[in-house]
């Protein structure tokens, strides 16, 4: 989350699952939170029905937590810098801003100030489609409350500007003070289980355990010394993105691949550009609990073992650890991914001696400063939110109390930038992709679970009905959605639930990838690829009919 | 014959809010799915998911063995694990030799537990010697 670790000094959620009950206004961005979080939505419906707190929510489709809100802004797909910088400016036009927090915990106020002076509410009107009281109302009902708390997902950090989004909705809690308090903060709800920990522990290229630097001497030093390497063998060049790595394997630089527990043939948004990656590189290893799409293209398939028969930890979503543990033998003859890669630098020449997972977390909490008062024997009783610097600290609720991470708040001015692709004659259609409650990305275990799969069996098209009118398309109907990258068929739902212009689809189905019609533009700071808006034409398809 | 049920708390897989639960076992199976109330993240609820997505766990076509073949064409054939193993180091050695440390790259797993991508990114590290590790949930 490259936004808010500039602005804020770390990219995880400010606050807690249990503080949403505290907020006296929530706004939710770009996250159909009750699909895809179900059970922490359950926590902002609690706060609404039983606190009385207003719900405003920006979402361009009407969604699940629609019928609790206050104000429900549906503002144009990709239009959210917009949007959010009319609330900026709005709050400052009324002498809404916290100006004793500004003072003492922010810089760069200046350079924000003079960037919304020109994103009127009736400006922001023209890009967003939302009304420009509906925008004054929003930002008087987020800036007087005593505490107001932002929650986002991927709607709105998958966007070629997606960073420039995340760091727009951290402008407006800097403004106004609500951070570091419960009730507030900067919420990103983190997809997938482990996502969290996944960055934490060093999944990404440019940093160790702890967000610590490849570049940074001194942590190579203390990596150098804890893993018993040589200093020379840990590089200070930052590695390659997913994305790049992709296009490395095209251009000959990879060679060689190796994926756990990923299936990027279902995930990755541009899905023949993977393909083709992936046939190029020279060996490719894939290690995962069933035989998926990527796995159909390696030299050799690892069998992992599942959740249920391993033991670790995950971090969710508010910095929490919480243990897995064993209840079953593994399948046949798959091992936990840990002990595969322990086995396996054996074979390379390493020493790693873990009699269990608990042995690799010791490790890791002596190189990792804010999972270093954690052991899987004081997380027996429960989850501790990270930081977690000494065995005698409780954890940590909530981020950036009286000081932020990097000491001074950084406001920054955005630009709006238009989506990288808007409709036009030919591909009239803004398609906007998600996911749906019963199945999971790419679904490789929800599909397999029959109760699941019989619950929302194939794919659809969401579509509304004046567009559906407009080009012949009827409830229920087979439908061809065409981008400039590839074409796909869909089932036609015909409902309001999408804004006229704006057809929906998911992402879980390796029939219909509807990966294949989103564009590979990037966003050039966080590198997430942009999957929320592409331009698509729709046609209506006549099936033939087996007599 | 029936073994006696027992349950063993834990995490669900599939989400960032990360509910607690304990899962009812009995005969090797999961029978049942519950939410756990002594936390302050999921208060006892579980989601649809997190309270029926588990056949995957004994699904028919989990892996259950290593697999190899000689060829992008050829078919995949089981293997040994000392032999899956040992041709997997000779072969990354050998690219690693050829090409240096950053033609191999890896993609560690929001899936995975944190002390499994601790490992995936050591091996890349301080093994391979390339900082070459991302992971597809920045997608
Ligand atoms: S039960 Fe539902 S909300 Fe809770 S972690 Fe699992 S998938 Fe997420």
């Amino acid at each position: 989350m490259a936004g808010l670790a500039t602005t804020l000094g770390s990219g995880a959620m400010t606050n807690s699952i249990s503080d949403i009950v505290d907020a006296e206004v929530l706004f939710v961005i770009g996250s159909n939170t009750t699909e895809a979080h179900p059970v922490l939505s359950l926590q902002m419906k609690k706060a609404v029905m039983e606190h009385g707190a207003k719900l405003i929510l920006a979402d361009p489709r009407r969604i699940g937590l629609t019928p609790f809100t206050h104000l429900h802004l549906r503002h144009r797909p990709g239009s959210d810098v917009a949007l959010v910088n009319a609330m900026g400016h709005v709050i400052l036009a009324e002498g809404l801003e916290n100006r004793e927090f500004v003072g003492a915990r922010t810089e760069n106020f200046e350079d924000y100030r003079a960037s919304v002076e020109e994103w009127t509410p009736e400006r922001a009107e023209q890009i967003t489609g939302v009304r420009a009281q509906d925008i004054v109302e929003a930002a008087r009902l987020y800036a007087r409350a005593e505490a107001s708390a932002i929650f986002w997902a991927m709607g709105i950090t998958q966007h070629t500007t997606g960073t420039d989004n995340v760091k727009s909705l951290a402008n407006l809690a800097l403004l106004t003070g609500h951070i570091g308090r419960p009730g507030t903060g900067c919420n990103p709800l983190r997809g997938q289980n482990n996502v969290q920990g996944a960055c934490d522990m060093g999944g990404l290229p440019n940093v160790f355990p702890g967000y610590q630097a490849v570049s940074d001497e001194s942590v190579r030093m203390k990596f150098a010394k804890g893993w018993d390497v040589p200093l020379d063998r840990l590089s200070p060049k930052p590695g390659l993105t997913v994305t790049e790595i992709m296009d490395g394997a095209l251009s000959g630089d990879i060679r060689a691949i190796y994926i756990v527990g990923e299936n990027p043939m279902l995930s990755d948004p541009d899905l023949h550009h993977v393909e083709k990656a992936l046939r190029e590189v020279d060996f490719l290893v894939v290690q995962d609990i069933f035989f998926n799409e990527t796995a159909l293209m390696a030299d050799v398939v690892l069998p992992g073992a599942s959740f249920a028969e391993k033991e670790g930890t995950y971090t969710n979503t508010e910095r929490r650890v919480h243990l897995i543990r064993k209840a079953l033998e593994p399948r046949g003859e798959s091992k936990p991914d840990w002990v595969i890669l322990t086995e396996l630098a054996g074979k390379m020449g390493a020493d790693w001696e873990y009699e269990r997972a608990s042995s690799v977390f010791e490790e890791l909490a002596k190189l990792t400063p804010s999972y270093a008062g954690m052991s899987h024997h004081r997380l027996e009783s429960g989850g501790i939110q990270w930081p977690c610097p000494s065995a005698d600290h409780p954890g940590t609720p909530i981020l950036h109390v009286g000081k932020f991470a990097r000491g001074k708040g950084l406001f920054s001015a955005i630009e709006y930038i238009e989506p990288a692709e808007m409709p036009d004659d030919e591909y009239p259609f803004i398609l906007s992709t998600g996911r749906i409650l019963f199945h999971w990305h790419g679904g490789t275990m929800t599909r397999r679970s029959p109760g699941l799969d019989s619950l929302a069996p194939e794919a659809e098209l969401e579509i509304h009905p004046d567009d559906a009118l407009a080009i012949g398309l009827e409830e229920g109907q087979l439908a061809q959605v065409t981008s400039r990258r590839g074409s796909i068929e869909a089932r036609a739902v015909v409902t309001r639930r999408s804004p006229p212009g704006t057809v929906f689809m998911n992402f879980h189905f390796a029939e219909a990838a509807a990966n294949i019609l989103t564009p590979k533009h990037l966003d050039p700071q966080a590198k997430i690829p942009e999957y929320k808006v592409s331009a698509v034409r729709v046609d209506p398809l006549v099936e033939s009919v087996a007599s | 014959m029936l073994t006696a049920e027992r349950t063993v708390p834990t995490t669900c897989p599939y989400c960032g809010v990360g509910c607690q639960m304990d899962l009812h076992l009995q005969d090797g199976y999961i029978f049942r799915v519950s939410g756990r109330f002594d936390n302050q993240v999921n208060y006892g609820n579980l989601c649809v998911k997190g309270r029926f997505g588990y056949d995957f766990v004994h699904a028919p076509d989990r892996l259950g063995a290593p697999m190899m073949r000689a060829s992008r064409d050829a078919a995949f054939l089981p293997a040994g694990w000392d032999e899956a193993l040992d041709h997997t180091a000779q072969r990354l050695e050998a690219v690693r030799q050829e090409f240096g440390p950053d033609s191999i790259a890896f993609l560690a797993s929001a899936k995975c537990t944190n002390e499994e991508n601790y490992l995936i990114q050591k091996l890349a590290r301080g093994i391979v010697g390339t900082n070459n590790v991302d992971h597809c949930a920045r997608l």
